[in-house]
């Protein structure tokens, strides 16, 4: 076993470490408090190459493995998880699904200028009365006229409303099959499209300087050529684009636990009470170890699924694993750093104030803590019974 | 224009350090080296100074393999190409010699160096190298502007500034404000680095001219006494008795 990153990853990730210190950390406290979008940052985060990094050169991507894109994005959410969300859920909901299914006239239609991050792509799946259970999508399109017709609306979608955002692959019932099952099919919807709306979600608690929207489709009528990957391969293209999602939500996870744990770190060798350091009370420094250990698990768990997937092996198992671990081990760091704080931490001058907030969203967004529990049993189950 | 911007190959700023071999070197392991800052901010000066008009930009290096990653990093960044002259640095005449020696062969009109390399702070391979070149030699540089055939260049002085214009060719060594801070690579930057050259060539002979007897870390710093801010007695006290500072 070898677990030497490559030259090439060490600078990659100690670059992007550089770039999160200099560029998002002065800004990430304020952009929270206004909750407010940042496209100035976003194209900053473009200039330094980060959107497609893991594309082929021709798209506009820099050709980089998955290990090294999720090193990116966990160096981001180590200092702000506004900012790693938005280049999270562009990279895999956004430019994903383009690039794994779409044509080679779609892929260099869009891909290249999102690349840039000069516009952000969304994927909109979820529904209000389809979030774990996504089979209750109601979105439906037909054709008609050689165009897609598309009815319906989509809710706490990522990258789909601020001003760098330029469209979205827009999930929809299509039919039946013979045996009445729903049929998925998904569509390319560019913004400015007639009968298209989108419209900014305010009040979160989390995630505040990241763009999350709700998306309308009254009428929306787009080119039948607008059809991302078959007729009926919705679920598939679905399914693949959370698989994949679910690694740059681990890292988001890793990368809040990492930074919680570095602000605790650095506080309870700075804060004293009874006249000693707080790290050196027992109960301080034996919640430290067990973070530790568990970041080190965290990252040791998804950085293998990272390698399954850059080896070509299946990691679907593992990647919920990682999302699942990741995410709950966020929660649990970021509620002992807290707790390390005492009463500062309660605080909004103090960066972990914001850290535990943002932490509540990984255990539910893009499949919930529960999901992946019921991901990970099934492939348990399909294993035992040799399926 | 033709710059050659020498890059040493430091130990981090935040590295901690233990001594082996009676003193004479330290542990490599585990520690992170970096590109010295000084130098990082003149390698950022000569990028600028290439984009605003043309020309190329050359990194160098006396050491050995293992501060390739480091040239990378300086390719990563925006050099053109990189030179490492494959040698253990023993020590400032060494490096000077197997620098002027590429010199000679390449007539770089710009020679950067950091004001000092932050490990060992000796502060002596730029003017060395243009001693040996016969080339003018300008310190404490915080700044350069290209003007014609002539450069402008500040120097920092104790409380103020020296103005300079110099002929090419000539070496500067950058300091703090030469590049406002150090240029980040880019992902392109860094898969653009794998494929840019970087030439290995064997060390000139050069005699030592210093032999390192050992190294020590400073004393530990001694248990901070508190006083209370009323209690201008008690501190005067213990200056006096205990600091023997009065």
């Amino acid at each position: 076993m070898n677990f030497d990153l490559s030259d090439d990853q060490k600078m990659i990730r100690d670059a992007v470490r550089d770039f999160a210190q200099r560029e998002i950390k002065p800004v990430a406290q304020e952009l929270d408090e206004k909750a407010q979008f940042s496209v100035e940052l976003t194209k900053k985060i473009g200039e330094m190459g980060l959107f497609g990094m893991y594309l082929p050169e021709q798209y506009g991507g820099q050709g980089m493995d998955t290990l090294s894109y999720i090193m990116a994005v966990e160096e981001i959410a180590r200092v702000d998880s506004s900012q790693a969300a938005t280049l999270a859920a562009h990279n895999s909901l956004g430019i994903g699904p383009l690039y794994y299914y779409g044509t080679e006239e779609q892929k260099m239609k869009y891909l290249p200028q999102l690349c840039t991050g000069n516009a952000l792509w969304a994927f909109g799946l979820t529904e209000p009365d389809a979030g774990s259970d996504s089979r209750g999508t109601k979105t439906k399109a037909f054709v008609e006229n050689n165009e897609w017709v598309i009815n319906g609306s989509k809710i706490f979608i990522t990258n789909g409303a601020s001003d760098l955002a330029i469209g979205a692959t827009v999930q929809a019932v299509t039919g039946e099959d013979e045996k009445g099952r729903k049929e998925y099919t998904t569509v390319i919807v560019e913004k400015g499209t007639k009968g298209y709306s989108t419209v900014p979600m305010h009040g979160k608690m989390m995630w505040r300087a990241s763009d999350t929207a709700e998306l309308y489709f009254d009428d929306c009528r787009v080119p039948e050529s607008n059809l991302l990957g078959k007729i009926g391969e919705g679920s598939k293209i679905m399914l693949s684009t959370l698989d994949n999602g679910r690694l740059s939500i681990g890292a988001m996870g890793l990368g809040l636990a990492q930074g919680a744990f570095d602000l605790a770190m650095q506080y309870s060798h700075e804060r004293k009470q009874f006249g000693k350091f707080i790290y050196t009370f027992q109960n301080t420094s034996f919640n430290m170890a067990d973070a530790a250990t568990k970041i080190e698990l965290a990252r040791n768990l998804l950085y293998k699924a990272c390698w399954l997937k850059d080896n070509k092996r299946p990691f679907a198992k593992e990647a919920a694993m990682s999302k699942l671990y990741c995410s709950e081990i966020a929660k649990e760091v970021a509620d002992v750093a807290v707790q390390i704080h005492g009463g500062y931490g309660l605080m909004k001058d103090y960066d972990i104030e914001r850290f535990y907030r943002d932490q509540r969203l990984l255990q539910i967004g893009e499949g919930t803590s529960e999901i992946q529990r019921l991901v990970i049993s099934r492939y348990l189950s399909d294993e035992f019974l040799g399926k | 224009m033709k710059i050659l911007v020498c890059i040493s190959h430091v130990l981090d700023t935040t590295a901690k350090i233990s001594f082996t071999d009676g003193g004479k070197s330290y542990d490599k392991n585990n520690i992170q080296f970096i590109i010295s800052p000084y130098e990082e901010l003149a390698l950022t000066r000569a990028l600028e100074l290439k984009e605003a008009g043309e020309g190329t930009i050359t990194v160098i290096n006396v050491g050995e393999a293992e501060t390739e990653p480091t040239l990378r990093k300086a390719l990563a960044m925006g050099a053109d190409d990189a030179i490492r002259v494959n040698a253990n640095p023993t020590d400032a005449m060494f490096v000077a010699k197997q620098i002027a020696e590429v010199v000679k062969q390449e007539n770089y009109d710009i020679i950067f160096t950091g004001k000092e390399s932050i490990d060992y702070n000796g502060g002596q391979v730029g003017e060395m190298v243009a001693e040996m070149l016969d080339i003018p030699s300008i310190t404490s540089v915080s700044h350069i502007d290209l003007n014609g055939n002539t450069a402008d260049l500040q120097r920092e002085m104790d409380g103020g500034y020296e103005k300079v214009s110099c002929d090419f060719p000539f070496v500067a060594s950058g300091q703090k404000g030469i590049a406002p801070e150090a240029r980040i690579p880019a992902m392109r930057g860094i898969m653009m680095a794998r494929k840019k050259p970087l030439k290995v060539i064997e060390a000139v002979e050069a005699n030592l001219a210093t032999e390192v007897k050992n190294h020590t870390l400073p004393e530990p710093k001694g248990a901070c006494v508190m006083i209370e801010p009323d209690n201008a007695k008690e501190l005067i006290r213990l200056l006096h008795e205990e600091a023997k500072a009065l």
